[in-house]
């Protein structure tokens, strides 16, 4: 591959712009880091740590920027599309970018933020110290962040991919997609699927072994559920991927012929693989926000759960169900009335207990005492807003009918209105809620409720539109229509619609801003008078978590024992035991990410170096005698009551 | 005011759908199927209706009966387990919808997957639509001609259009006519329809397949048998008939405009197997390979009763 070839993604002026700027970025923290010398700072408290709190607010730092990188690949979609014949991209300009939207929305700004907030929360929540494996912990973020950079530098290296964030052959294949925008697309989510794999391992141990004495299963706050049952899923269904990928690696990269149109490949097997995979994938990043959505609601409503045996079972059951529905992606394939029915009816089961949940928050608000607060404006936005997105799901199930929604802008309208509202404002909303749980600081509530308030109304504007559209006969993915077509107007107030939202997630950003120059510090542990145990501790939470570890009793222990006021967190102060930091996570995903960026490219020898020093690292590992530390007595008094205000 | 702003916009939305001066292409069905699907569609979102309702007037009654504003300071909520008896109604009734859904999309699926009902005593139409890059080749093997970006059909008969792909899945779709099937390269898929009234339809390819994706339209025109057996024989008359290499040229190209044969490609580049066969034959499909020119035709007639049967005709 000769240099402009390499390069040929920097001719275009807005792509050379955004390489610019974000080379100027890079220059600058990189400067900004030197002059302050806070590099050891730096090293130390972040890139070497194995804190499951820090590693969360990392993953989430990741999952903003990148909802940024995906939020303007969308403002960009829909300012192409909002008048006919528009010139603005060119058509490969503009499947790079509806194919890097969807990947990154979905594997690195849905996934990270749900995967940072469980991190942060859940070990809080089920009274641990830590999570099972801290070390893998950071080895699952740096892997994910270099998955993450590696389909950033696509768009500015050798081109990105272009097939669909589904990557259908043989369209996906190099027959039809030469450059290496695909292989960028394997490799990339090879990395961050692995982490995720990881974490999955992790966080299943981290909650069957580590909860509080006394939390039985039962005992256990919903989040906590919805997070156990997502990491359920996400080691049922990652391996998919894993294998689905290495075998797009081998079409595309050693000439095998998986899903090639000739000697006997089957294009359709990778969409099987493909949604195999990813329908389990929406409910990895739906039921999280179902967990949040529980919390909140039962905080402000200021009562319990309604129902939490059956949310519970509710939530088995969709789990069960995910991954019996995928079929439902290509009705269209002719695969017979049979197999389209079976599909159609677990497909339309699944509105049951999602309908049992709905039904539970909405009585949980019943006879409660609602605050609006930003978080709880999240969390009732999304009853009516899914809702719909619910229904519609309904009638794409339907397989006839779906013979005509397929490939549609109503499909589009669908998925935009059950991850918004699911995904987006469940993560929201849990971001606005345990913030002062991460930071010691509110943030600002009026700028919370005015970028919910743009957000809320601008996600209707935009996309409800698209369902009529897509009832018109208009084909999902097109970069541009006639005049004739009559989709004009409706694609413009999308596009308006979609300026509003750019507004409500700057509102968001501004918002952290203000909050860390003007909110009062030294929030007290407890902000909202929580329910379970992630409000017994301090805030901001010291390393160890919790000083005295919680017994629990029952079902939100600690909103009971300050009725009752007892004080859960009370008794003798032992020295506690933690894993001591170490920059090797950091440093093997650093050379994992360089195998994969040479393998992009196919050269093989540097791939295969940088891999060799992964096994040495992960070799030099099995040799490590590293038995953590303690923290003393002292120490954790000091820090206690320091944190305490010392009363 | 957001909840009241979604439903201002499912109001517009149901108004436009239902009732607007001009339907939208879904609703506007001119052929059976289609019309079954518009049915079907229309019936869901009445069905849809009533449970948006249910939720949202709960949802109102929630927010305006129980915030903390409209509480007295020293109200505690109480402590609620959850019902058993509610909790049993909101699983059964929306089983009972969805059994009455599923029941209407299996009579829905299995009616337009085959002959649309009152045309079973008529001799179906079978076109096959082959995608290549951007274009649409239509071959009429019983008429021995073959187009190129645009199909005509005769009214008041069936028609069954046999669909694959020379490269990318592609989707064929005429929204007025009948549902989107996939076209794909190692099998043959089928669309049901027929059409009631004389027009012009769009189709278009609805499955991403590459740069020219958006271009990738034909036209469908629907016409008296007269007409049609007239313009076939026009076409019969005043076209060359379509070589191989012509094909091949036809192939390599990415947009072409329209264009008629007076010979089908079905002769040297036969489709591939149908869909389902490969289950049954437990055959080597590596001989349906469609980049190889050197293919036979028996290779065709083991793998292709519907090809075999309309070529003897």
């Amino acid at each position: 591959m000769s240099m402009e070839e390499l390069f040929h993604p920097l001719q275009e002026p807005m792509i050379l712009a955004a390489a610019i700027s974000i080379v100027v970025g890079a220059v600058v923290v990189v400067a900004g880091l030197t002059y302050f010398k806070k590099w050891g700072y730096f090293y130390k408290n972040w890139l070497s740590t194995v804190d499951h709190k820090k590693i969360g607010i990392m993953y989430i730092a990741v999952a903003l920027l990148m909802l940024f990188r995906g939020g303007i690949d969308a403002l960009l979609m829909r300012a192409q599309t909002a008048v006919p014949d528009n010139g603005l991209l060119d058509a490969q300009h503009y499947n790079e970018i509806f194919t890097t939207h969807g990947l990154i929305m979905i594997l690195f700004m849905a996934m990270p933020f749900v995967i940072g907030l469980m991190n942060i929360v859940i070990p809080l929540q089920i009274g641990a110290r830590d999570v099972a494996f801290p070390r893998l912990n950071a080895v699952s973020f740096w892997a994910f962040a270099a998955g993450c950079g590696l389909l950033n530098l696509s768009f500015i290296i050798g081109g990105s991919p272009d097939a669909g964030w589904t990557a259908y052959f043989p369209l996906a294949s190099t027959d039809f997609s030469p450059t290496v925008g695909n292989n960028y697309y394997s490799l990339a989510l090879q990395l961050s699927g692995i982490g995720t794999l990881l974490t999955g391992v992790n966080f299943i141990t981290t909650i069957f072994k580590m909860r509080a004495p006394g939390m039985t299963l039962m005992k256990m706050p919903m989040f906590s559920w919805s997070i156990l049952i997502t990491n359920v899923i996400i080691v049922f269904a990652f391996p998919v991927l894993t294998v689905a990928l290495a075998l797009m690696m081998l079409d595309r990269q050693f000439g095998t012929k998986f899903f090639a149109m000739t000697d006997g490949g089957m294009d359709m097997l990778w969409a099987n693989l493909f949604w195999v995979w990813g329908h389990p994938e929406v409910y990895i990043v739906i039921l999280p926000a179902f967990g949040i959505f529980s919390e909140v609601i039962a905080t402000f409503a200021r009562k319990n759960l309604y129902g939490y045996k059956s949310m519970v079972m509710s939530m088995v059951v969709i789990s069960l169900l995910s991954f019996l529905v995928w079929a439902h992606h290509f009705y269209t394939m002719g695969h017979g009335v049979m197999v389209n029915s079976v599909f159609s009816i677990t497909t339309m089961a699944i509105a049951v207990p999602t309908g049992v949940k709905m039904f539970n928050w909405l009585l949980t608000m019943r006879h409660g005492k609602i605050q609006f607060t930003t978080p709880m404006l999240y969390a009732l936005g999304f009853i009516p807003i899914f809702t719909i997105g619910g229904v519609t799901g309904v009638m794409l199930a339907m397989a006839s009918a779906d013979y005509q929604y397929h490939n549609t802008m109503f499909l589009v309208a669908h998925f935009h209105y059950v991850l918004i509202p699911g995904t987006v404002f469940g993560v929201l909303a849990g971001y606005h809620f345990w913030w002062p749980k991460m930071f010691g600081f509110r943030l600002n509530e009026k700028l919370g409720k005015a970028g919910f308030w743009f957000i809320a109304i601008s996600f209707n504007v935009t996309f409800f539109p698209l369902f009529i559209l897509g009832l018109d006969g208009y084909a999902r993915r097109m970069y541009t229509y006639s005049a004739s077509t009559g989709y004009g107007p409706l694609n413009m107030l999308s596009f308006i619609g979609a300026l509003g939202l750019a507004v409500g997630f700057a509102l968001i950003c501004y918002n952290i801003y203000y909050s860390w120059k003007h909110m009062p510090r030294n929030e007290k542990a407890d902000v909202w008078d929580g329910r379970s145990l992630e409000w017994a501790t301090h805030s901001p939470v010291p390393e160890y978590n919790f000083a005295i570890v919680p017994n629990v009793s029952r079902l939100d222990e600690f909103w009971f024992a300050k009725k009752e006021g007892r004080d859960i967190t009370a008794g003798k102060i032992e020295k506690i035991h933690m894993p001591n930091n170490t920059g090797t996570p950091f440093w093997t995903s650093g050379f994992l990410f360089l195998a994969a960026f040479f393998a992009v490219f196919s050269l093989w020898i540097p791939a295969i170096i940088s891999m060799l020093v992964v096994f040495g690292f992960m070799a030099l590992r099995s040799f490590e005698n590293d038995h953590g530390r303690y923290i003393s007595v002292e120490e954790i008094t000091e820090t206690e009551k320091s944190l305490r205000g010392d009363k | 005011m957001n909840k009241k702003l979604s439903l201002m916009f499912l109001a517009f939305g149901a108004i436009a759908i239902l009732s607007g001066c001009e339907p939208l292409t879904v609703f506007n069905p001119k052929g059976p199927n289609a019309q079954t699907l518009s049915n079907t569609i229309i019936l869901s979102i009445i069905t849809m209706a009533v449970i948006l309702l249910v939720v949202y007037v709960l949802f109102a009654f929630m927010l305006t009966k129980y915030r903390a504003s409209k509480a007295s300071a020293d109200y505690e909520p109480p402590h609620e387990e959850g019902s058993h008896v509610l909790e049993i109604t909101w699983t059964v009734i929306p089983i009972i919808i969805v059994a009455f859904l599923a029941i209407v999309t299996v009579k829905t699926t299995s009616s337009v997957e085959t002959t649309p009902e009152g045309y079973d005593n008529k001799e179906p139409l079978v076109i096959y639509a082959a995608s290549s890059n951007w274009k649409w080749h239509f071959s009429y093997p019983e008429e021995g001609i073959e187009t190129v970006n645009y199909v005509n059909i005769p009214t008041d008969r069936p028609i069954e259009f046999k669909l694959y792909s020379f490269g990318p899945i592609t989707s064929f779709w005429i929204p007025q006519l009948a549902g989107q099937k996939y076209a794909m390269s190692d099998m043959l898929t089928t669309i049901h329809l027929a059409a009631d009234e004389i027009g012009s339809f769009m189709g278009r390819n609805s499955n991403f397949n590459g740069r020219g994706f958006a271009e990738m339209e034909f036209e469908a025109q629907t016409m008296t048998q007269a007409d049609f057996d007239q313009w076939v024989s026009d076409v019969k008359a005043n076209e060359k008939p379509l070589t191989e290499e012509k094909f091949k040229e036809l192939l390599a190209a990415e947009h072409v405009g329209r264009s008629s044969y007076s010979s089908t490609h079905l002769d040297f580049s036969p489709a591939p197997m149908a869909h389902g066969d490969m289950d049954m034959g437990g055959m080597d499909h590596s001989d349906m390979d469609m980049s190889d020119e050197d293919m036979n035709h028996e290779d065709m007639d083991h793998s292709n009763t519907d090809a075999e049967s309309t070529h003897s005709h």
